[in-house]
């Protein structure tokens, strides 16, 4: 399984519309807006030292070395070396920098888009302190100007942008909302004029997880929150992300921020999905340009919020044990570290951490537009047997995480596997264990 | 001796010229390309963050514990190395000399170290720099992303090195040629220096000072 419910004729293919010096004069555009001080200090510092290869799944999976993250951004760093370091000019003259060629450009797409989830663990083991994963990120945005990101995220992010929906559907979001609503009989407030609280769903929890959606809806209406979703803003993933579109990215947040803004929220809560999160909580200002008139907060984050506020209280559940996956964008990228294990804990939960947890978990394989990438299968299956002997380690008989979409990866991993467990939404345990 | 003098005289001189002007420039075309305003809501405070950049400066000399399995011999063999190499060049009595003589001063307190320490140590470095060698050269990850700065980089050093290592121990010929054989090498280091990867000594605060100061602005792990 997938979170691609839409085919593609020719998935994986480069925009074709595009001669090959467009694409490297468009690249080469994108990637010159980013040269600014940290960036040009992540560039430089680089020693070749090769560690970030050991914080990477994917090379630990494979050993294959082509999937060193520092890498991926080889482009990139050519780029500024050629175009704006500072000895750019002497470089160019002597020829000791040469051109990137649309060839180079082409070949990296894997790296940058199937071999990458923007997980963030490299950067916390480079010795120089190199953000290596937000130079992956201006690598793929290169990659969309230069019409090579991969059309299965690129269509989305055009489509999401125009129309508020990545995929065509038969059935409308917001009328899938309401069905949710009538099948698990949980009223879900839509459209409310104002609200102090707009909350969004996972698109993939829309068509594969339902019962996650009405979860949320279910403790937000027993904590007596006063809140909303917006039919014109209900999906919180943002393929502009995925796909590295800038552009699109902020258009797609817009969205949002507007529906935000007109029903005066105060506060935009973010499902079970981590790169809504990042794209949400910490892009959206920066693409907008200004501060939101709102907070964001994961839902999660949120509920613990009431659950310190005494209006969520939680029954005790028997002592099942259970293992947790630290989302990346939630956790490690977005410090949402304390708020899941204090839910966990209000309900007993026995939980048996993993080896690598918190800030150092590995990334479920998924996240950042790979689930959506059906040529990526193979690899990430690889990558995700890491994960999957992580939790059998624990000897937890249940498996907990608080993102839809390492809840697809990990579904799809357990079905490839034959695996003994499949991933719970923490929200749904929380809806399922509330004290009345 | 006109090969000494020449390399202790002009040659030390340009290579200083070049080294200084050469790292400003460096510097000076990363760090005045401007910052981004941030205007995401911070978890932190700006206090919290400049201390959690600070830390990080200190803290990302030492591996967290789940990368240690991987990566400790790596780090062991290069932090040793770059250790050894401090240890020669600030605290061995030649150098100090050398430091106190070029800069025209006399430091009131400069502590050194015994020479046959400083020995010992020098070739203890020089196996460190043979091992990081060896891996960079058989280590599939290290091979692939070697370029021609981290070759000739070593190259440089392994020169200075055991020129220094032969005039310590008089071996190689007329001491005077040894010695003009490792001021020359260390002419050349200063030379290559800002062009090069070794710029890494200026750059490695600031990177984790700003990466310990995004992280912790979001309460990120760092």
């Amino acid at each position: 399984m997938s979170t691609a419910s839409q085919t593609f004729s020719n998935p994986g293919a480069v925009d074709e519309s595009l001669s090959d010096t467009e694409r490297v004069q468009n690249a080469m555009q994108s990637f010159a807006t980013h040269f600014g001080a940290n960036t040009a200090a992540n560039l430089e510092s680089c020693i070749h030292c090769g560690m970030c290869a050991e914080a990477c799944h994917y090379y630990i999976a494979t050993e294959d070395p082509k999937y060193t993250p520092i890498l991926k951004v080889e482009p990139f760093k050519k780029a500024y070396r050629r175009e704006s370091g500072a000895f750019a000019p002497f470089f160019k003259l002597f020829g000791f920098k040469s051109k990137i060629t649309a060839d180079e450009l082409e070949q990296w797409q894997e790296l940058l888009f199937d071999s990458c989830n923007q997980c963030g663990r490299c950067s916390l083991i480079c010795p120089m302190g190199i953000e290596v994963a937000e130079l992956i990120e201006i690598g793929r945005r290169g990659m969309f100007e230069a019409g090579l990101a991969p059309r299965e995220l690129a269509e989305r992010a055009h489509r999401q942008a125009e129309t508020g929906q990545p995929e065509q559907s038969d059935t409308p979001y917001p009328e899938m909302l309401a069905e949710i609503g009538r099948k698990y009989d949980v009223d879900i407030p839509l459209d409310r004029d104002t609200a102090e609280v707009m909350a969004c769903v996972p698109r993939t929890d829309l068509e594969n997880n339902p019962s996650a959606i009405a979860a949320m809806a279910q403790v937000l209406n027993a904590t007596g929150t006063d809140y909303t979703f917006r039919s014109d803003a209900l999906v919180a993933e943002n393929y502009g992300y995925y796909a590295g579109s800038r552009g699109l990215q902020r258009k797609i947040s817009m969205r949002i921020i507007d529906q935000a803004k007109k029903i005066k929220a105060s506060t935009v809560l973010v499902p079970e999905c981590g790169h809504a999160y990042t794209a949400l909580r910490w892009q959206a200002a920066e693409l907008a340009g200004e501060p939101l008139p709102f907070r964001v907060r994961h839902v999660t984050e949120y509920l613990a919020e009431l659950l310190e506020a005494g209006k969520l209280k939680l029954n005790k559940i028997d002592g099942e044990s259970f293992a947790f996956h630290d989302p990346c964008q939630i956790v490690r990228k977005g410090g949402v570290t304390d708020a899941p294990r204090a839910l966990m804990n209000a309900m007993g939960v026995n939980l048996r951490e993993m080896p690598n947890k918190k800030g150092f978990s590995f990334c479920c394989a998924g996240g950042g537009g790979v689930n959506d990438l059906e040529r990526a299968k193979p690899l990430r299956y690889k990558a995700q047997e890491l994960k999957l002997n992580e939790v059998d380690s624990t000897g937890a008989k249940r498996f907990l995480t608080s993102c839809s979409d390492c809840r697809v990866a990990f579904n799809d991993a357990g079905e490839h596997f034959n695996w003994d467990k499949r991933p719970e939404s923490l929200v749904e345990l929380v809806a399922a264990n509330i004290k009345e | 001796m006109p090969i000494l003098d020449f390399a202790r005289g002009p040659m030390l001189h340009f290579a200083l010229i070049v080294f200084v002007f050469g790292v400003l420039w460096r510097l000076v075309t990363v760090f005045l390309l401007g910052y981004r305003k941030h205007y995401s809501e911070a978890r932190n405070s700006a206090a919290k963050s400049m201390t959690g950049a600070a830390v990080a400066v200190g803290s990302r000399s030492w591996p967290h514990p789940e990368f240690i399995p991987r990566t400790g011999f790596g780090e062991a063999v290069g932090y040793g190395y770059h250790i050894g190499l401090f240890a020669i060049v600030l605290l061995g009595t030649p150098h100090v000399e050398f430091w106190q003589n070029l800069f025209g001063f006399s430091a009131p307190y400069w502590p050194t170290l015994p020479t046959g320490f400083i020995n010992v140590i020098s070739v203890l470095t020089i196996g460190l720099m043979l091992i990081a060698t060896i891996r960079r050269v058989t280590n599939p990850v290290l091979r692939r992303i070697s370029n021609f700065d981290d070759y000739f980089s070593l190259v440089i050093l392994y020169a200075l090195m055991i020129s220094g290592v032969m005039a310590v121990f008089g071996i190689g010929g007329r001491y005077e040629y040894v010695l003009a054989a490792h001021i020359i090498s260390f002419n050349l280091l200063l030379i290559w220096y800002p062009f090069s990867k070794l710029m890494h000594a200026f750059y490695i605060f600031p990177t984790r000072f700003i990466q310990g100061y995004l992280h912790s602005r979001k309460g990120a792990a760092s």
